[in-house]
């Protein structure tokens, strides 16, 4: 890629360069000079541009061209934030997701405040709350105590856990100066039983966010494997792996995988559950890929550098591995990377609908089945938040992987 | 393009006969015998046990016996005689339970076609020849947020909605005072009534996906030297726009119309449960999860079929117009 040879340089920068060995008797048009200053000048501009564009590896001009596509930096960005809490929920949580607040049941989100009572500023702060009832629908109904203030702080001690399942601690990212039994933060209200959203948002991202990864893997796996094997070798190897990905691309995606997960068997653990689900949304994710994975191939199977390699007596794996999977590595990332939000949504939807993912485990998908009643919905509507951290995932993604997939030529125009 | 249309079916036996084969399999993997959970079904029930019956059922459907028995009298049976098995749960033939819920998607999935391209194709070429203004910003960033956010999320966001509004509860197909009974025109006066809700919901997807197709299309399109000349020629531009450009762009549109088919079908599957739509969707959810296995087999068959159906449709409307496809090997 890097290898441009010296005399691709512009054309026109020695036709430019000629201009000045014009015979003097030739008809000089007016201000002459000038122009062929400022000409030259902008020639030099415009050679030492094309000259660091030359000089570019690949990676630098993809990089370069995905910088130009903002959507796709703030849909990294988020992806990367919601990456890190799912990777430090344990820190990132205040409380145990599976802990009852028994006296917060449906509570609302509690409101920070940088204001008080008095209307002096302060630093971030909640206030206590008292729980009443409503003297007609005997609902609950919570009402701030604005004499009691209660100061956010970060990284505080609070409940222990076991960080990764490897070492005890009880630090958190964030949490007020009360015990818990007394006053809590409730970012994102509570549920049903009165467990905080917000933990259990950040426990449910590490299986949502992880499924995707894991699955896509998995299919990636299986998609560049037999994707590479059907387009390098052709024939009837081809043939057979082209009718089984036709085969499985007519099934219908949804029904499929209902049927199959509904088939895992209900006493397995979370854990063998989690692969299960997994391995049957990588089942149809495969295909996706090994298609393109196979266009590549024959695409590049036929370029001029692959057959100067093979005469320069490179081995088939060399060739393979060298030569061609650098080139189209850009097109399996952006591909990858958008069919991550598809794995997700997946498991959301099953474990939505009550055959992926049960309830001891966490993920997005099961907090979902909380809203699965309109009325629980109108009366608590922040049992929804989990379906916007769904959304915002699949748009992260999907805006990473517009950017990656117009970056992945960054000789198209 | 006979011979193509023989030669494309033809293909397609094959595939139909695999598709019986998986769904039968998959219908099997969960643990335990469906004749011993009917008559466990039926003794929870208090119901006697007529040992004849289940000896019936056992003979008729070879139950027992090894697997490739088994799906040969299920397969058998669906096309010698229409028998596509005994519900379970619902103690009654698989066959007078099917065919209203898949005539009800498949109504749902045309109309909602329907609705979707008669969104679609002015806003995206409205998009398309106003490319870079307010409306084309907005319809592009609405198009995204439709392409990207899953049914069954929009649908539970409308159903919040329409509680919250209007206190009403915008479940389901019918009203309760139509749920079982026949067909009338009164049922279906209250069948379109109701059909609304989750034709947007269903249509929202494939709209903001078709919206997106037409916008690039139609630009395409106008780029071209024809419509320069028939500017030039001074035709008007609301006709030359609807005459040319937008024919062509339209092309993949209804060669493709069978795929949409096809992904509305099984898109809707969630967004059905959510509504308790009186489609395949919740009717499946509820024999996968009872081990009803003839009917959710039945279902993941008949789906499946219709999936392999809307292919061979797209394929065949594809040759017709591109005659490169039905002249090639």
């Amino acid at each position: 890629m890097t290898d441009t040879p010296e005399d691709t340089r512009p054309s026109d920068y020695e036709e430019l360069h000629a201009i000045s060995d014009i015979p003097e008797d030739y008809p000089a048009p007016v201000e002459s000079e000038e122009v062929l200053e400022a000409a030259a000048d902008a020639a030099t501009e415009v050679g030492a541009e094309e000259e660091r564009l030359y000089v570019a590896s690949q990676w630098q001009l993809t990089w370069w061209k995905f910088r130009k596509h903002r959507m796709a930096l703030v849909g990294g960005a988020i992806l990367i934030v919601f990456y890190l809490i799912a990777l430090f929920c344990e820190f990132v949580a205040p409380y145990d997701p599976a802990a009852f607040f028994a006296q917060y049941k449906l509570a609302p989100p509690t409101a920070i405040h940088i204001v008080d009572s008095e209307g002096a500023l302060r630093a971030p702060f909640v206030y206590g709350r008292i729980r009443d009832r409503d003297p007609e629908t005997l609902a609950y109904i919570y009402d701030d105590d604005t004499s009691d203030i209660h100061r956010i702080k970060f990284f505080v001690h609070g409940t222990p856990y076991k960080m990764w399942g490897l070492r005890e601690m009880d630090l958190h990212l964030f949490g007020i100066d009360a015990p818990r039994e007394e006053q809590s933060i409730l970012v994102f209200g509570t549920d049903r039983l009165g467990r905080d959203i917000f933990s259990r948002l950040c426990y449910g991202g590490r299986i949502s966010l992880s499924i995707g990864l894991v699955g896509v893997s998995l299919s990636l796996f299986l998609g560049v494997f037999l994707g590479g094997v059907s387009g390098y070798y052709g024939g009837r190897v081809d043939t057979i792996i082209q009718r089984v990905i036709e085969f499985i691309r007519t099934m219908p995606s949804i029904p499929l995988w209902m049927a199959l997960s509904a088939a895992l068997p209900p006493d397995w653990p979370v854990i063998r559950v989690y692969f299960g689900i997994t391995v049957i949304l990588s089942l149809i994710g495969w295909t996706g890929m090994a298609r393109v994975v196979r266009g590549r191939f024959l695409a590049l199977r036929e370029e001029d550098f692959v057959l100067a390699a093979r005469l320069c007596g490179a081995g088939e794996v060399r060739i393979i591995l060298r030569h061609m999977v650098p080139s189209f590595l850009s097109y399996i990332i952006a591909s990858v990377t958008l069919s991550i939000p598809r794995t997700i949504l997946g498991e959301t939807g099953l474990s939505f609908i009550g055959l992926g993912l049960r309830a001891p485990a966490i993920s997005w998908g099961v907090l979902l089945q909380e809203a699965q009643n309109v009325r629980s919905l109108a009366q608590a509507p922040w049992v929804f938040v989990p379906a916007v951290a769904i959304v915002l995932t699949v748009f992260a993604f999907n805006f990473l992987g517009d950017g990656l997939r117009d970056a992945a030529d960054p000789y198209a125009r | 393009m006979i011979v193509y249309i023989i030669k494309r079916i033809g293909m397609m036996i094959p595939t139909l006969i695999i598709i019986s084969m998986v769904s039968f399999v998959i219908i099997q993997l969960p643990p335990g015998d469906y004749l011993t959970s009917y008559a466990a079904n039926l003794r929870q029930e208090g119901d006697m046990v007529d040992t004849d019956e289940l000896e019936m059922l056992a003979e008729r459907y070879g139950l027992g016996q090894p697997i490739y028995v088994q799906y040969w009298k299920w397969v058998s049976g669906i096309i010698l005689r229409g028998d596509w098995g005994q519900s379970m749960e619902w103690r009654k033939p698989v066959k007078d339970l099917i065919w209203e819920r898949m005539a009800l998607t498949v109504f749902l999935s045309l109309i909602s076609i329907l609705v979707s391209w008669f969104v679609a194709i002015p806003v995206g070429v409205f998009s398309a020849t106003h490319q870079y203004s307010m409306p084309d910003y907005l319809f592009s960033a609405l198009s995204f947020i439709g392409a990207g956010t899953p049914g069954f999320m929009i649908a539970l966001v409308i159903m919040w909605i329409a509680m919250r509004q209007f206190g009403l509860n915008v479940g389901g197909l019918f009203s309760r005072e139509y749920m079982v009974e026949p067909w009338s025109l009164a049922k279906f006066v209250d069948l379109m009534k109701h059909v609304w809700m989750p034709v947007v919901v269903i249509a929202l997807g494939s709209t903001a996906g078709s919206i997106r197709t037409t916008r690039a299309n139609v630009l395409d399109e106008l780029q071209r030297p024809y419509v320069e000349t028939a500017r030039a020629k001074g035709l008007r531009e609301r006709k030359l726009i609807w005459k040319y450009p937008v024919r062509v762009a339209m092309n993949p549109f209804f060669s493709t119309v069978g795929w949409t088919l096809a992904s509305l079908i099984s898109g809707q599957t969630l967004v059905a449960v959510v509504l308790s739509l009186q489609t395949t969707g919740p009717m499946m959810l509820r024999a996968l999860t009872s081990q009803d296995m003839y009917l959710a087999g039945s279902f993941l068959l008949l789906l499946s079929t219709l999936t392999v159906l809307g292919t061979l449709i797209s394929d065949i409307l594809l040759a017709w117009v591109d005659p490169r496809i039905r002249m090639g090997s």
